[in-house]
């Protein structure tokens, strides 16, 4: 029984993922734009991201989220003729800095701030400060997302500051950092604009910065 | 069915048992008279504390990774590598500070050992990080996900044959070796011993040697710190065994955080059957890794459980249950789970609360919990330890530090029971602020 787009949604958001995709799967045989899929799948995980921000939603549904919309995304890839170009509320990169490679809280970030509409840049991990400052001069974001987990992140957090504001680029950003050993006292050692404690206050503080 | 003669002990007796044998402890020789009085001093503070009496003076234990390395002026990598300069650096730490508990520079882990088995769970200083950081888990999918059926047949087999294959490159070669459950006749041992000639096993276990001499080396020169440390500045270890939560297990360094999350919908049965398996292995572990250290403190760092990480319906069913069953296979052989709540448990704290848990039989030691909600939830049922933050420490100033430490200690440790401790693992610190620390901790706590 094929469903419907509505029928989709609710299954992505419901984490049902073998109806979603069998859903998904009927709804492009039966000759559904595939952009109206790409288009139900950013509906869902938009609603998903509400509900973690909510306390409703934990890891287990973010990283569900994520296999059923990649799994969708590869059924439509051949199908989609034309880019439809995506209006984007505004770029952010995000990385987590020089020393550190713990990528899970910088991973939920990126794709919570790409649900809501950012654009996001992702420089990995262990992401050195000049590897910052290219990609503020090239991509001219509005917001640089760092991340750290360890408590000597904190000079590298520092030097990345520093090496925005000596390329001159720091006005034309705001930064915001997260991570587990980090607060509003490591805020102000490092520089940043903001911090934020889960990956639900990165995107309020996005929002609040790009106007979304 | 009655042992043979000798009636077992009970679970108290035998905690009382531990409790003598880490109050006087084989391996250390005591400087002084009163360096050996200030050791057995400050483990009865900590008995005390674990009892829910209220101790002397409140100990003062922070959770030390490589602050002492930082402090001495020597890299991480140094600490990995260099055990002169890591005994240097341990012994400056504590002569310096008087902490309550020895900061054991066994945690720095020894480098070679590791370089030689070619680890590539982890990155550590000088090999793949930079001199000054510390180790670092890479993440990623060790176990895969149709992997489940052959763990919860034979974990062992398992570790040995698909896990340790992946996580030590020297030890490739082992994906080609057999159960070593195969070894029950002649007629089978012949065939057994074949993958074991091969030249990548050869080299495997050639390498599995050197490690083995590698670490023996590290073992007789980190302990030895380690027990000059406690003889002369009179300090026990906090830490005697290890264990895990079951879903930690897993979830760490087995099927990665992505995997265990995505395990919870996809295939719930078997993430809960392995962790079944898991409970006796991780009991084992901690009854062992005790009994060798002579000492009744097991060390549990909780990962993927807390707030944030799991609903709470998920960690009553998928995290609680097994964590639980751990902890009560240690203290009915008389141990004190050391468990370390990293994170907050804002969300859960009724859990730790277990009417089925022993009263005064575990310590519960908290990262960003709320510690007043903590006092109110656990208070009177187990020992708890907090919570001065590791950002503090680097961040702020020594009076913001010492008032921290008066205000915690006001809040939740005037009826005993309590530990000062820090809220993480503390690698980089102000001196005068982890100073601050130290000392309010034992103004205050007197």
């Amino acid at each position: 029984m094929a469903g419907t787009i509505e029928t989709l949604v609710e299954a992505i958001v419901g984490m049902r993922e073998k109806e979603a995709l069998e859903n998904a799967q009927a709804l492009l045989d039966a000759g559904v734009d595939p952009l109206q899929l790409i288009e139900a799948s950013r509906r869902a995980v938009e609603e998903i991201g509400e509900r973690f921000e909510k306390g409703e939603y934990f890891l287990p549904e973010l990283m569900l989220a994520g296999e059923m919309v990649k799994r969708i995304s590869e059924m439509v890839k051949d199908r989609i003729t034309s880019e439809s170009p995506e209006k984007r509320l505004g770029k952010v990169v995000i990385g987590t800095v020089k020393g550190d490679i713990h990528d899970i809280g910088k991973n939920i970030v990126s794709f919570l701030l790409d649900a809501n509409g950012f654009e996001v840049v992702d420089l990995g991990v262990d992401v050195p400060a000049e590897r910052f400052v290219e990609a503020v001069r090239e991509l001219e974001p509005q917001v640089v997302g760092m991340s750290c987990l360890l408590t000597l992140a904190y000079e590298p957090m520092k030097e990345t500051v520093r090496a925005l504001e000596e390329a001159g680029l720091r006005e034309r950003v705001k930064i915001m950092i997260g991570g587990a050993a980090t607060d509003d006292r490591i805020r102000a050692y490092t520089g940043a604009d903001a911090w934020g404690k889960d990956a639900a206050a990165a995107v309020s503080l996005a929002r609040g910065w790009v106007g979304g | 069915m009655v042992a043979e003669g000798r009636r077992e002990l009970s679970a108290d007796e035998k905690y009382e048992e531990r409790f003598k044998a880490w109050m006087s402890p084989a391996n250390v020789q005591f400087a002084s008279a009163e360096a050996e009085k200030a050791y057995k001093e400050r483990v009865q503070l900590i008995k005390d504390a674990v009892e829910l009496k209220k101790p002397r003076r409140i100990p003062v234990c922070p959770n030390i990774g490589f602050f002492p390395a930082n402090y001495a002026g020597i890299t991480a990598q140094e600490a990995m590598y260099d055990y002169q300069k890591l005994g240097m650096a341990w012994k400056k730490y504590h002569e310096d500070f008087q902490p309550d508990c020895l900061a054991s520079c066994l945690l720095a882990t020894p480098g070679r050992v590791f370089d030689i088995l070619d680890y590539r769970l982890y990155r550590w200083p000088g090999h793949g990080t930079p001199p000054n950081t510390p180790y670092q888990c890479v993440e990623g999918e060790y176990m895969l996900e149709d992997e489940y059926d052959a763990l919860i047949r034979d974990p062992s087999a398992y570790w040995m044959r698909c896990y340790l294959p992946r996580v030590f490159g020297a030890l490739e070669g082992w994906k080609n070796l057999a159960p070593l459950t195969d070894l029950v006749e002649m007629a089978f041992a012949g065939a057994f011993m074949v993958p074991i000639g091969m030249p990548e096993v050869q080299r495997s276990f050639e390498a599995l040697l050197e490690a083995g001499r590698a670490a023996v080396e590290w073992i007789q020169a980190a302990g030895a710190i380690d027990a000059e440390v406690m003889g002369t500045y009179g300090v026990p270890s906090l830490i005697g065994g290890f264990s895990k939560a079951p879903f930690d297990t897993l979830g760490d360094t087995l099927r990665g955080t992505k995997g265990i999350m995505l395990d919870v919908y996809r295939r719930p049965g078997k993430l809960l059957k392995a962790m079944e398996k898991l409970v006796p292995i991780m009991v084992e572990m901690g009854v062992r890794t005790a009994t060798m250290a002579g000492h009744p403190m097991v060390f549990i760092p909780l990962h993927k459980g807390a707030d944030g990480f799991l609903s709470r319906n998920d960690f009553a069913k998928f995290y609680w249950p097994t964590l639980k069953e751990v902890l009560l296979g240690l203290t009915a052989e008389g141990l004190v789970p050391l468990v370390f709540v990293e994170g907050s448990y804002n969300q859960r704290l009724d859990f730790l609360a277990d009417p089925d848990l022993p009263q005064g039989r575990i310590v519960w030691m908290f990262d960003q919990t709320d510690m007043v909600k903590v006092k109110e939830v656990l208070g009177g049922g187990a020992c708890f330890a907090g919570n001065v933050p590791v950002a503090l420490l680097k961040a702020g100033t020594p009076s913001e530090v010492h008032a921290y430490v008066r205000d915690l200690i006001e809040k939740v440790g005037q009826d005993g029971g309590f530990i000062l401790t820090t809220g993480g693992v503390v690698d980089e610190a102000e001196p005068d602020n982890f100073r601050a620390m130290i000392e309010a901790g034992k103004e205050y706590g007197a």
